[in-house]
């Protein structure tokens, strides 16, 4: 990257009216809260716990035993999304919470990714996935005035856009369709596996028309994308939901994983696969770990790229056009 | 030359697939559903002018392609050969007709022209925007009318054909836009 600074680049890449319209939506989702009695918490940034995900790569930071020698000293991690704080308030006899924080995310840059993003996160305990689409659906409809969203499962959506049961169809099937439909891979993504074909379809052929005349909700993830959700025994799907506006992915949602040996099951699961992805191992044994231990109560949660929730009512196309100063003026 | 990583991806760069140069004229990194990273790409082939769709793979790469753009005189055209000569070394290449493509319709003795080379090979040439021609052959004009929505066919004395305004005549000098072949105005020549 070119790091000389250009004259120009101490300037906003976003206008005025759209920092007035992200100042307004930030006010909005406040008092969209505060109506349904959700308090406004804080957790750190900086945390020495990280959420274990194949694909989500967090930045370490160190913090130096010495200002000398400022390289040296202990790795703690911003914050992918602040889903551990929260949740270790909610064990603590949190009801209902909100958070609006930064997080960020190495390497993910481009129209829709800046690795320094702001979050909306919440959660609300006895909530399970139904009341959490629900409360997802009502945000979206105060904030982006769309209308109230439309729901589809990932089955439905699968079955309706790519035309194959993606909680049945082998690796071999999947690449069929990918194969069939035209869509042109790189020598490496060939040799993917079921959840990379998956993502691949989705990409290719169903998120395109997720949210196009009303928002949507994509619901029931294959098991093997649960992530920190509920799996649900028959059919075996995760109870995890994600919002679509414009073929755009906007919110992450889940019933909330209260079991602990199943996260720590799939906290070493995560670290095999990113040994194999030759990522580093991240720290299984967390805070969170030790709250579920104790007891998290039942509840839904869910993280919205606040971001994209105003590039999306703004109009406009990449993130740059709302963020003041994205990663290449930061 | 080297390669070029996903984390370099950008429109503009230049890469090459199964050998053949592209430039990369949209790139969109999406990550669906806390997925892996893809690189959806577009990219032009620069010798057949097609366009190419292929999605990546986060850590993907891509070998750099050594492509060059330099100013080139044309010098003459000996049947389906044209010959151009770099501004700068005097170094000569030559064109079949295929690689001139549409340009051979504005091509005139001294015109430099822009050439893009791969491997140090020439794989095609464009005009400039605006050129100036002469018109070799129309309808006669009619007098007194210059009205502008009146057009005729005009045939350029470098075989181009392009649609004027019917007040123009044989041996005026007009200047053409080579990107769309439209009429611009009348020149002085």
């Amino acid at each position: 990257m070119n790091t000389s600074a250009r004259p120009d680049d101490f300037l906003p890449t976003a206008t005025w009216d759209r920092l007035r319209l992200r100042a307004e939506l930030l006010a909005r989702t406040r008092a969209f809260f505060a109506a349904r009695d959700f308090l406004e918490v804080e957790t750190p940034l900086l945390s020495a716990d990280t959420v274990i995900d194949r694909h989500l790569d967090p930045l370490a930071v160190t913090l130096p035993h010495d200002a000398s020698a400022p390289g040296v000293g202990r790795t703690m991690w911003l914050q992918t999304s602040p889903e551990f704080g929260m949740k270790r308030l909610l064990a603590a006899g949190g009801q209902a919470l909100y958070q609006i924080t930064r997080a960020f995310r190495a390497g993910e840059i481009g129209a829709l990714h800046n690795p320094e993003f702001t979050i909306v996160e919440w959660y609300r305990c006895g909530d399970t996935m139904v009341e959490g689409m629900q409360l997802l659906s009502d945000l979206s409809e105060a904030l982006l005035l769309l209308g109230p969203a439309d729901r589809i499962s990932y089955a439905a959506a699968f079955e309706q856009h790519a035309g194959i049961d993606p909680h049945r169809a082998s690796p071999d099937e999947l690449a069929a369709v990918a194969k069939r439909r035209g869509i042109s891979l790189s020598e490496n993504l060939a040799g993917t596996d079921r959840d990379g074909w998956l993502n691949l379809l989705l990409a290719h052929l169903v998120e395109p028309h997720l949210g196009v005349a009303r928002p949507m909700i994509l619901y029931d993830y294959p098991a093997s994308q649960a992530a920190l959700a509920q799996v649900h025994d028959n059919p075996v799907v995760a109870r995890r939901f994600e919002l679509y506006v414009r073929g755009v992915e906007l919110a992450n949602g889940y019933q909330e994983l209260i079991d602990p040996a199943v996260l720590r099951a799939r906290n070493r699961a995560a670290n095999a696969d990113r040994t194999a992805d030759g990522k580093p191992l991240l720290p299984t044994e967390s805070r969170l770990l030790a709250a579920m231990d104790r007891g998290l109560p039942p509840s839904s949660g869910v993280a919205l790229g606040f971001d994209r929730l105003v590039m999306l009512a703004a109009g406009a196309k990449s993130l740059a056009e709302v963020i003041a100063f994205p990663i290449e003026r930061a | 030359m080297g390669s070029y990583n996903t984390s370099d991806f950008k429109k503009g760069l230049k890469v090459q697939i199964d050998g053949d140069p592209y430039m990369m004229v949209e790139c969109n990194f999406v990550k669906p559903g806390k997925g892996n990273a893809l690189y959806k790409c577009k990219l032009r082939n620069l010798v057949r002018n097609t366009m190419l769709d292929r999605t990546f793979k986060g850590g993907d790469s891509l070998e750099a392609a050594d492509v060059t753009e330099i100013a080139a005189q044309f010098l003459y055209r000996q049947q389906d050969m044209f010959v151009f000569m770099d501004q700068e070394n005097y170094e000569q290449y030559e064109l079949t007709k295929d690689q001139v493509d549409e340009t051979w319709k504005y091509l005139k003795e001294g015109m430099v022209c822009s050439m893009v080379l791969f491997n140090n090979k020439p794989i095609s040439v464009s005009p400039p925007n605006h050129v100036i021609l002469k018109i070799d052959y129309c309808e006669p004009s009619i007098k007194g009318n210059t009205a502008t929505n009146l057009t005729k066919p005009v045939k350029l004395e470098t075989g181009a054909e392009v649609i004027c305004p019917a007040f123009v005549g044989i041996g005026d000098m007009i200047k053409v836009d080579t990107r769309n072949g439209e009429y611009l105005e009348r020149a002085k020549g």
